[in-house]
């Protein structure tokens, strides 16, 4: 892609969404062809990072930096087009629509797509910074880096691909670069944990591919768009066992009950910013899955009961799970595993309510749980452990660390007028409006559940940063070796000034939703509808005109 | 929309099964065969889903062979190699740092369990201690009882002899104010008092040595009474100290086993 000629389009992409529709057929650059962007520029930027290797560090992180911040800027882009023009489709490799792959980008992929590129471009900030911080290790950019790359390539290809196969690769890719991330420095916990991620994956990536045989054998095709036809022709049974086949093959990379045993066993591990972008987007490309499977390939089946009462169970397990830990990083990733059981709400109650809800409870939840894993890397770092038990005081040693997990904290467990709050008041309303008793029911067992998650965050918070410090703990600031995983004291007592700044965007981010709430609840419920009426996504993928 | 042919299909469901029951070993080098074969289990799948083989593909009509799910398999063996070389590459690194290519518990489960057992012993050691509080509360009620009971045994004793003493006054008296209404003097009835005492009246006498006697007995009993009493108290006393120490072992016994179970890794205490 020519370079300047993109900057150009970017830096004039207001204008060029003013513009009339018709764009040049063979200029260098349509909007269409930005869909790509997100996909092949990190992927692009990985290449030659590792060809650099370990050299030209300054270079490496500007390189990264770029790369997402144009991710980023692309992805606003498309977002404000899709919402304006509808969805867009690009046709890669120039083959027509039902036989080549296409990326569909709609106002829900868009959305979420936005939402992960300013994540991961804040915790690339925080990543890059840390590893300036230690200088004497060549291993965090020349492996990391490509590593992290590959994987937010493989996540915005998740959520832009419009060919379910197409979907496999990209889960594919990002999982091959989160195998990485998560053994990274191969320590014995890392291997172990790195392990019984590799295998679930693996055993999720079987399954969907099975699911893509006996799709691929009862309707001949796997575009999304085509599939949403043929499979209103099909035979009930067949329909049952490919939606449950891809629905297990989704949950388990969603980590939705009884499948989500894996999640709080791996993740804790994991490097503080590697944890931080699985925790939030790795879930959530699973759950954004479901919604696109269920409400364009298999809307109102007999499924979605099947999936309240599994959100039911994923809400209460993972909500009760959080309660007994005294590990943060456990903690956390046991409230990630219990939320996730909202989204699933939403997605069950299939209705444009419950749907905008959903999607805008998956932005919510992304920015939030970042954040959150992202201050207990900071606090690991400040402190060398993330166990309750050994903490305390850290709001004498560092109040913006207290404040920095107090607001995504309280978040995270729905404290109005936080974005949380909005997120469950809408899926409440959706519930209410639903009717029914399961729906009602789970209604119930979500306020439960919110109200056990802000008692687990609260108890963490009030041990970890309020209550006096632990005489063998005090002035202390110990780091970990990502190499060794020895703890090594540190003389330094601060933190590297844009380490809690990179955190406190992610912070911001997830508080500016209240002051957007208007405009994005409404892009939410037109996302939903859209979602719901398929047409427009059929009919833009096959090239008919609305 | 082809039917499946059933030898190719029965081979995938062989290779999965296989594969599945490889993936559910705890060794990794078993569970990697496990995922080489189950791969190709279900790539073999994905090419049957194309139509029989051996047919020509575009072709119009029926019997044609789909080239595409061949594009995909070769997509997935690209992508099973390259999860199949990297899980390789971290049961090495597995095998370098454990020496055993088993895939290790996870540390926090292991304090979870350990957490648990702790629980139970210490639900274990509670029971016992209620037993035992149960067991001395039992034995201090039936010595209450005893006690009771010898109390109210005395009790009538004591009222039985006041009674007997109290007839032998009674005669004494009588048989003075007879002998007083007789008109013998004072002196008189002095002298055949000592008389009587002299002749050795067997019935005064008896009363006498009667009340003695019993007050003798009484004493007796009493003191085998308070005997068997402290030897109750003593026997009671060791079965508590016996009690006492069977628990204390059986806590120290337990504690050990927990210790030898303790990990190195498994830091933290559980407050």
């Amino acid at each position: 892609m020519n370079g300047p000629v993109l900057l150009e389009r970017l830096v004039t992409g207001a204008v060029l969404l003013e513009a009339p529709v018709e764009v040049p057929a063979d200029g260098p650059i349509t909007l269409e062809s930005l869909i790509c962007v997100p996909v092949l520029l990190p992927l692009l930027a990985a290449g030659v990072k590792l060809a650099i290797g370990g050299r030209l560090r300054r270079l490496q992180s500007l390189i990264s930096l770029v790369t997402l911040g144009i991710s980023l800027a692309v992805s606003v882009v498309l977002m404000v087009a899709a919402d304006t023009r509808g969805p867009l489709v690009t046709e890669l490799g120039g083959w027509p629509s039902p036989i080549g792959i296409c990326l569909v980008a709609d106002r829900l992929s868009t959305l979420v797509l936005v939402v992960s590129s300013a994540v991961t471009f804040c915790v690339m900030v925080y990543s890059v910074v840390s590893a300036y911080d230690e200088q004497e290790h060549d291993a965090p950019m020349a492996v990391f880096h490509p590593a992290f790359l590959v994987m937010v390539a493989g996540v915005a290809d998740a959520f832009l691909s419009g060919d379910l196969f197409n979907l496999f690769v990209a889960f594919e890719l990002l999982l091959s670069g989160s195998y990485v991330l998560l053994t990274f420095g191969g320590t014995e916990s890392r291997i172990r944990a790195g392990a019984t991620y590799t295998l679930m994956a693996l055993a999720s990536s079987m399954l969907f591919l099975i699911a893509l045989a006996i799709t691929y054998g009862a309707t001949g095709t796997l575009s999304l768009a085509q599939l949403a036809e043929r499979f209103a022709t099909l035979p009930e049974q067949v329909k049952i066992l490919v939606e449950l086949t891809l629905l297990l093959a989704f949950a388990i990379k969603a980590a939705i009950f009884p499948m989500s045993a894996w999640l709080p066993d791996s993740y804790p591990t994991a490097p503080a910013p590697a944890t931080a972008v699985f925790a939030g987007l790795l879930t959530k490309v699973g759950v954004y899955s479901i919604i696109r499977l269920e409400a364009l390939l298999f809307p109102g089946g007999p499924v979605s009961t099947l999936l309240m009462w599994v959100a039911l169970a994923t809400m209460l397990t993972g909500v009760l799970g959080a309660v007994a830990q005294t590990d943060m990083k456990r903690m956390l990733s046991f409230t990630l595993v219990s939320h996730i059981g909202y989204m699933v709400f939403g997605v069950a109650l299939s209705t444009v309510a419950g749907l905008a809800g959903a999607i805008f409870y998956v932005v919510h939840h992304i920015t939030v749980q970042t954040s959150l894993f992202l201050v207990t890397g900071l606090v690991e770092r400040r402190t060398g452990t993330t166990s309750v038990t050994r903490l305390g005081g850290l709001m004498e040693a560092s109040p913006l660390l207290a404040v920095l997990f107090f607001v995504p904290a309280m978040n995270l467990s729905g404290i109005p007028p936080m974005s949380g709050f909005l997120g469950k008041l809408m899926l409440v309303q959706a519930g209410l409006a639903h009717g029914g008793w399961l729906p009602v029911t789970l209604v119930a067992v979500g306020l439960v559940t919110s109200l056990l998650t802000l008692y687990a965050v609260a108890k963490t918070w009030g041990k970890a940063f309020w209550r006096g410090p632990r005489p063998d703990r005090l002035g202390r600031v110990v780091e970990s070796d990502e190499h060794t995983g020895d703890d090594a004291t540190v003389t330094t007592t601060a933190l590297p000034v844009m380490l809690p700044v990179s955190v406190a965007a992610l912070v911001a981010l997830g508080l500016s939703f209240t002051v957007l709430a208007g405009p994005l609840v409404g892009l939410a419920q037109r996302a939903a509808t859209e979602l719901l009426a398929r047409e427009p996504y059929v009919s833009a993928v096959l090239g008919r005109q609305p | 929309m082809n039917s499946v042919a059933l030898m190719p299909f029965a081979a995938c469901c062989v290779l999965i099964t296989c594969g599945v029951t490889l993936l559910l070993e705890r060794s990794l080098v078993r569970v990697l065969a496990g995922v080489i074969v189950l791969g190709n289990g279900v790539n073999l799948l994905i090419v049957t889903s194309g139509g029989d083989a051996g047919g020509p593909p575009f072709v119009d009509g029926t019997g044609i062979a789909d080239p595409l799910p061949q594009a995909m398999v070769l997509t997935a063996i690209v992508i099973t190699l390259g999860v199949t070389a990297f899980l390789l590459a971290m049961v090495h690194r597995s095998w370098q740092l454990t020496g055993s290519d088993e895939v290790q518990d996870d540390t926090e489960d292991r304090r979870i369990r350990l957490r648990s057992r702790r629980g139970e012993l210490s639900d274990a050691v509670r029971a016992r201690q209620h037993a035992y509080r149960r067991l001395v509360i039992e034995q201090r009620a039936e010595l209450a009882k005893l006690e009771a009971e010898q109390a109210e045994r005395e009790r009538l004793e004591e009222a039985d002899l006041e009674r007997r003493i109290a007839r032998v006054h009674d005669e004494l008296g009588q048989w003075m104010r007879e002998l007083r209404y007789e008109g013998m003097t004072e002196d008189e009835l002095q002298q055949r008092l000592e008389e009587a005492g002299l002749r050795d009246d067997p019935g005064a006498m008896s009363n006498l040595e009667r009340i003695e006697q019993l007050r003798e007995e009484h004493e007796r009993g009493r003191a085998e009474q308070a005997g068997r009493e402290r030897e109750l108290r003593k026997k009671l006393k060791a079965r508590q100290r016996d009690a006492r120490r069977q628990l204390r072992a059986a806590i120290r016994d337990e504690r050990e086993r927990q210790a030898l179970a303790q990990d190195p890794e498994l830091e933290g205490d559980d407050s």
